[in-house]
């Protein structure tokens, strides 16, 4: 009995050891990298390095996209078999430096970070360590629907109270058509709006961190969406829904407040609207004023897993400063570029293919870019507050509690998250 | 070196033949559900606070001693999504089994039509994952495609919720329940419904005084399984949760396990809400295959 289980065990460790065995069976000659990201397409622009580098060949998969990405990247360096590259948008990146996720690669990329303005390199770059080679940048615009706006004779607004009034007015002239939807669901909509209005969820004095969820500026932001919810001129339902698509695709949405990544999202969203949405500048607190908020926006990040740290950066680097691949990236995922180069590319000169109609597409979006307001930095527990605001907006949406309840259930399940963990929070 | 008889041989190898095999079972046991559970053990009577640097990159793992099974029992939300699940149970428990019975007893009368066309119907539900079933059911329920008046019916109110999230669940269940009865019931020897008959009951009489008692033990197995599953609902509001904000994160208990281990990063209270979870979980199934052996008991004594 005693042998043959130990023989049973034996047999399983050894089946285990040969399992694990396989993954990690690699060569010096050859590299091959692994990488996690959520853009359509990216696997054409990866090919394109492929074909050019036969000893590094980069393998894409897309496990899942943004915040779902960033738990299997957690969950996945847990078991310490996670990829060598992962795309993170900005807001995630503090947390997965906490977590002890994502690589120092600051000697890998000592020239590669000219290529990027220090504002751009912010999100990328704490306490003087680069972790990760900026993709994209992501100024919120407004999307409106062209055809709507002619039909009910509205304006494109140019202040919230405008757009407000122009709420309004097409809900008294139609009113099964709403202006937009609040979307509880995804936190980075929402705090790019308050970015916006100047507020700065995080902040630093040394080694503290302060925590300003429910400031008088993001509770601003909160009441005035929270007055257009209860007067049914906005829908309450999410974004990115089977509901949100048909609402998106068949006209009972007129505008989206969204990143200037849209058009990438907007084919898959709402098929049948090409060539019938056009972007503005988003609609300012004050007249006059540019400012504006960031929603996603990504970094290529390279893992502590990682067996091949100094390729993976190279191969980062290539992918977010080289003309070609910023081009074929523009081209296939619409991205608008982080690295200074790539902004003033020749391919910028047309129009995103969902959008035939607006030659000038990239202008607007370069001119939006400088007045993007984004925190001085995400804090390092964004997971905890996202899911907080989710819940909470949620919550305020379902049973009609007030805006600003949500917004301090928000800051006091950050502060003692931040707590909780050990970081001194003033 | 004792040399063993052909007979005691054969007597020891008898012996070890069981051992043998139930032992890949075993094996598996331990390493898929023993070895995970001392884990969990282990990780809620520890905490990680992060230490140097304002991203703290340094972790120290620490004994926690019981801060953590504290934590989580003096959590409104965890209380809340305890209801929650207690609600949707309820509804769900009772619907499934009292709709698998009707089926199984309709199908059953001397009288029914196309019952198999009709049995595999009502079972082919089952046989749709979880997931699936979840996303298909989203449709119907959503206004903008809901054939089923959803634009009247706000599937996703305060309290419509829990009948929607308890309606997929029974969707899915009933097909099997109904035929683990129905196998019951046509096990059952005709003889007692004979007798019954030429007594004078009808169909409606035999059905209730007679093969409902006879039923029991079935009936009884099936509130076993449809607690358990109950007990575990993630699955369908999981997947409901981005189509409306009726559906918070920590919704039911394990939601809010797996929001704690792989979004909130805090796998010590995840690794505490989930001890207790199974605690009760356990003692949950105790009582009832107790009470559902008491059933098949009483049902053996009826046969003599």
């Amino acid at each position: 009995m005693k042998t043959r289980l130990g023989a049973a065990v034996g047999a399983v460790v050894a089946l285990a050891l040969l399992l694990s065995g396989c993954g990690a069976a690699s060569s010096d000659a050859k590299v091959t990298l692994t990488m996690w990201a959520w853009d359509p397409n990216i696997d054409k622009v990866v090919a394109l390095w492929n074909a050019a580098h036969p000893t590094i060949q980069v393998k894409v998969s897309n496990p899942a996209g943004g915040d779902q990405l960033v738990s299997k990247m957690i969950t996945a360096h847990q078991a310490k078999n996670g990829p060598d590259i992962g795309k993170v948008e900005y807001q995630s990146l503090p947390a997965l430096v906490a977590g002890g996720v994502v690589r120092d690669i600051t000697d890998d990329t000592k020239t590669t970070v000219k290529d990027f303005d220090d504002a751009t390199l912010k999100a990328t770059r704490f306490d003087g360590k680069v972790y990760g080679i900026p993709q994209d940048s992501a100024p919120l615009m407004l999307f409106y629907r062209t055809d709507v706006f002619q039909k009910y004779g509205l304006a494109v607004p140019t202040t919230w109270d405008q757009y407000a009034q122009e709420a309004r007015t097409l809900h008294q002239k139609a009113p099964s058509v709403q202006m937009t939807n609040f979307d509880a669901q995804d936190p980075g909509w929402f705090t790019g709006l308050v970015q916006q209005a100047g507020a700065n969820w995080w902040r630093l004095s040394g080694t503290t961190w302060h925590v300003d969820i429910n400031d008088a500026l993001s509770n601003k932001v909160a009441a005035y969406w929270q007055g257009l919810v209860q007067d049914g001129l906005v829908a309450k339902n999410p974004s990115f829904s089977p509901q949100w698509n048909k609402q998106m695709n068949d006209g009972s949405l007129a505008t989206w407040v969204s990143g200037a990544w849209a058009p990438a999202q907007l084919g898959g969203i709402a098929p049948s609207t090409k060539g019938k949405w056009t972007v503005a500048p988003l609609p300012s607190w004050t007249a006059g004023d540019t400012s504006t908020g960031i929603w996603g926006g990504s970094a290529m990040t390279v893992t502590t897993d990682s067996q091949h740290p100094a390729q993976a950066a190279q191969f980062i680097s290539w992918l977010n400063t080289d003309p070609t691949a910023v081009t074929a990236q523009i081209k296939q995922i619409n991205i608008y570029p982080a690295a200074t180069s790539g902004r003033s590319l020749d391919v910028l000169k047309s129009p995103p293919a969902f959008f035939p109609n607006q030659a000038n597409y990239y202008d607007l979006v370069k001119q939006a870019a400088p007045g993007a307001h984004a925190f001085t930095m995400w804090g390092p527990n964004v997971t905890v507050t996202f899911s907080s605001y989710t819940d909470a907006f949620g919550k305020a949406l379902q049973f009609g509690t007030p805006f600003s309840a949500a917004l301090d259930t928000v800051q006091s399940a950050t502060v003692s998250d931040l707590k909780k963990k050990g970081f001194t929070v003033a | 070196m004792t040399t063993l008889s052909p007979v005691a041989r054969r007597r020891h190898s008898r012996h070890l033949l069981p051992y043998g095999l139930v032992l890949p079972a075993v094996v598996l046991f331990l390493l898929f559900v023993v070895a995970p559970g001392i884990y969990a053990l282990i990780l809620s009577f520890e905490s990680r606070k992060v230490t140097g640097g304002l991203l703290g990159s340094t972790t120290t793992v620490m004994f926690a001693g019981l801060d953590n099974y504290v934590g989580a029992l003096s959590d409104g939300g965890f209380w809340a999504s305890l209801g929650r699940m207690l609600v949707v149970g309820i509804v769900t428990v009772g619907c499934t089994v009292g709709l698998a019975l009707l089926f199984a007893l309709l199908l059953d009368t001397p009288r029914a039509r196309l019952t198999r066309f009709a049995r595999l119907s009502i079972f082919l539900p089952y046989a749709v994952p979880g997931v699936i079933a979840t996303l298909l059911w989203g449709f119907l329920y959503l206004p903008a495609t809901s054939p089923i008046g959803g634009r009247v019916i706000n599937y996703f109110g305060v309290t419509e919720v829990y009948f929607t999230v308890a309606n997929v669940a029974i969707w899915g269940s009933v097909g099997f329940n109904m035929i683990v009865m129905y196998t019951a019931l046509r096990s059952l020897p005709p003889e007692i419904y004979e007798a019954a008959r030429l007594d004078g009951a009808s169909d409606l009489q035999i059905a209730v005084r007679v093969k409902v008692p006879l039923l029991r033990p079935a009936i009884a197995m099936c509130c076993l399984f449809t607690v358990l599953a109950a007990l575990q609902l993630f699955n369908e509001p999981n997947t409901l949760r981005p189509l409306s904000n009726a559906i918070s994160s920590d919704w039911v208990p394990l939601m809010k396990i797996y929001t704690d281990a792989f979004v909130n990063a805090d796998i010590s209270s995840a690794a505490a809400t989930s001890t207790l979870i199974t605690v009760a979980a356990l003692v949950v199934s105790l009582v009832a295959a107790r009470m559902v052996q008491g059933q098949v008991g009483r049902a053996g004594k009826g046969d003599d």
